[in-house]
């Protein structure tokens, strides 16, 4: 009998011996992801301790510093390690800041989602019914809806409402309210599959034959057991987020130019790409290429350790 | 012409007994049916070019009366499809009927609010087919036993708790030490054993077990059959026994329910139906037992297969198969008949004498 020592193993023993951490350990491409991914977040969040000047001071730019090159190329100063945007901003301290930014979307926008969509996604699955229908049409409804399109009906009616000056100031916060309400439907569809599929398994009808109510089985019991799929798609969905969130910024709808994460900086910079100040959109761009390359990748490495099929646990 | 039959059917039972002892579960003219069409939309079809509703079912139960007595371990069975677990999971109320009632100590349940029926889930539990799936994965065995405990006595303080956990744990031999394991460390036998002690830990009185021994391995079988029937004796237990396995239904059962596409046929004592199967859908299964003494074995084979349930036969639902239907069974449906040894028995051929 494999069960002679009596000691239950500590979470942390379980984690060590679990087929995600031996996976991690031989996956190189995880572990570079991770180790990319990490750095930028704490790059990012410790923003004002590593960037050497205030992009939001205005007392700190210089309009005559504008559009300076990055230190390998001629005519740069060494004082701008990246060279300046077209406002005299010092660029990687805006970079900081601005993967700040676009990271607090990022997850800002993917817990809301989450939030919404896991809620939906169980009481849809695990009620059925007309509660189903109804929450899956109102999925369909709001996917018809592209994120644009939510992004230019919140801004115009809160800019209308409340002034731009509130839009911009609360513009971290609309833009995870626009993602987030726009792509709901993801973690709801992905949800009530899996909710489906563990709704039929004996250990819910002994719930239920146990007396307990309908919202303890759905959370304590269905929720635990559909937590992989949501893992996984909250890693693509972090990627996704931080995208939209840019493509908005580009397109003005998003971060103000005064507060600009990596999306507005890119469209920041188009507009002196002709004018050979490519650095100030590419460098940013780059960046965000690489954050979301590597959230993805981590995510397809996520999806791989937890798909069922391939490993059973 | 069902809520007659049935009323025809209780008339045969001497009133005394009725009288002196009520059942512990009574089952009255039980009916369920699944939906086959989808929903409203989809069951629009263009007929003769005109929109009509069109619909249909899987007629799962048919009208049946069962009552269990106190003490009792009353098997149910019948091969697969034939309702037995549907009879089951509408009885602990995890389907609700189609048409029909069921009476728990003479209440009756099976209208009753999730809320209204807490107090009947502190006396009636089940105990599941497939001890791999009815332990939540995420839980560890404290957790899932001490769950039930929490919400049927929420005045309990921690100490209380964990030392009933403790005692259902070592009733069902299961060491209280693994408790901080989780399922899927335990073999089949002894998740099942954990499965029985949550069953068990509220202190039920009347127990549904649902094929608890058939997703076992055979050596395993008879600890479980033990365990279920020291259970009984030790906590004065009544049992719904759902099996496919006749030999398990002579070792256990006090009496035996044999069913037949969702129709009762023949309800014996153990002793009686074994020796004296009159229905010959019970005579045919109790000749399909292998037994080591025959070298020639004599099975009645039946011909065809089991019809539909959606488009049920008429009459009585096995004429199709039996050797001696006649023009009445294929048109009038055969009630439940008492026999002078207390066998009742659907089937027009043993009411005519015919068999």
């Amino acid at each position: 009998m494999t069960m002679t020592t009596n000691k239950a193993p500590s979470r942390l023993d379980r984690f060590r011996d679990s087929f995600v951490w031996y996976s991690f350990k031989r996956d190189r491409t995880a572990q570079l992801c991770l180790a990319v991914f990490l750095c930028l977040v704490v790059a990012a969040f410790s923003a004002p301790l590593l960037a050497p000047t205030d992009p939001y001071d205005l007392r700190q730019i210089d309009i005559m510093a504008s559009e300076l090159p990055p230190f390998w190329i001629d005519g740069a100063d060494e004082q701008y390690s990246l060279g300046t945007d077209a406002q005299g901003r010092d660029l990687w301290s805006i970079i900081l800041y601005g993967t700040r930014v676009s990271l607090l979307i990022g997850f800002g926008a993917v817990i809301l989602q989450a939030l919404l969509g896991v809620t939906f996604g169980l009481m849809a699955g695990y009620l059925g019914g007309r509660v189903d229908a109804f929450l899956m049409r109102l999925a369909d409804i709001q996917l018809s809806f592209s994120t644009l399109m939510v992004a230019i009906v919140v801004g115009a009616v809160v800019k209308a409402t409340l002034g731009g000056a509130f839009y911009s100031q609360y513009a971290v916060l609309m833009l995870v309210l626009i993602i987030g309400l726009a792509e709901w439907p993801q973690y709801a569809r992905t949800v009530r599959a899996s909710v489906l599929a563990e709704k039929g398994k004996e250990y819910v009808d002994a719930a239920r034959v146990m007396g307990l109510r309908s919202k303890r089985i759905m959370f304590r019991h269905v929720l635990p057991n559909t937590l992989s799929p949501i893992f996984v798609i909250s890693t693509v969905q972090i990627a996704n987020a931080i995208i939209s969130e840019a493509a908005l910024s580009f397109l003005g709808l998003g971060m103000p130019e005064t507060h600009p994460s990596l999306g507005s900086l890119i469209k920041a910079g188009f507009d002196y790409i002709q004018s050979g100040s490519w650095w100030i959109t590419l460098i940013p761009g780059a960046v965000l290429v690489v954050l979301v390359l590597s959230i993805n990748l981590l995510g397809d490495w996520l999806r791989d350790v937890m798909n069922p099929r391939l490993y059973k646990g | 012409m069902t809520t007659q039959a049935s009323a025809a059917a209780e008339n045969h039972i001497p009133a005394e007994n009725i009288e002196t002892a009520t059942p512990l579960l009574q089952i009255r003219d039980l009916k369920k049916r699944f939906s086959l069409s989808g929903d409203f939309l989809e069951q629009l079809r263009f007929k003769g070019g005109k929109l009509v509703r069109h619909q249909e079912h899987v007629h799962a139960i048919n009208g049946v009366n069962l009552d269990i007595s106190r003490g009792e371990a009353l098997c149910v069975v019948g091969e697969s499809g034939c309702g037995k677990s549907t009879v089951a999971r509408t009885v602990m109320g995890l389907l609700s009927p189609s048409e029909g009632e069921i009476h728990y100590d003479g209440q009756r349940i099976d209208h009753l609010s999730s809320r209204q029926l807490l107090p009947y889930r502190k006396r009636m539990q089940m105990i599941f087919q497939n001890p791999y799936a009815s332990l939540n994965p995420r839980m560890t065995i404290q957790q899932t036993l001490e769950e039930p405990l929490r919400l049927h006595h929420p005045k309990w303080n921690r100490q209380q708790i964990a030392d009933k956990v403790e005692e259902v744990m070592r009733s069902v031999g299961i060491d209280p030490d693994w408790g901080k394991r989780f399922g899927h460390e335990f073999s089949g036998g002894q998740r099942q054993r954990i499965a029985i002690a949550r069953a068990l830990a509220v202190d039920p009185e009347f127990i549904v077990a649902d094929e608890p021994i058939s997703a076992l391995d055979v050596s395993i079988q008879a600890q479980v059959l033990n365990l279920l029937m020291e259970a009984q004796h030790e906590r004065n237990l009544t049992y719904l026994f759902i099996t496919h396995d006749l030999a398990v239904v002579e070792h256990f059962g006090t009496r035996v329910a044999v069913m037949y596409l969702g129709t009762v046929c023949e309800i014996a004592t153990t002793a009686t139906l074994f020796a004296k199967p009159r229905h010959p859908y019970t005579q045919a299964l109790l000749s399909s037992i292998p037994r080591l003494e025959d070298d020639r074995p004599q099975h009645i084979r039946l011909e065809g297969e089991v019809p539909t349930p959606v488009n049920l036969p008429s009459g009585c639902v096995f004429h199709g198969r039996c050797p001696y239907a006649n023009a009445r069974c294929r048109q009038e449906i055969p009630l439940l008949q008492m026999q002078n040894d207390g066998t009742r028995v659907a089937c027009h051929a043993v009411e005519e004498g015919r068999l």
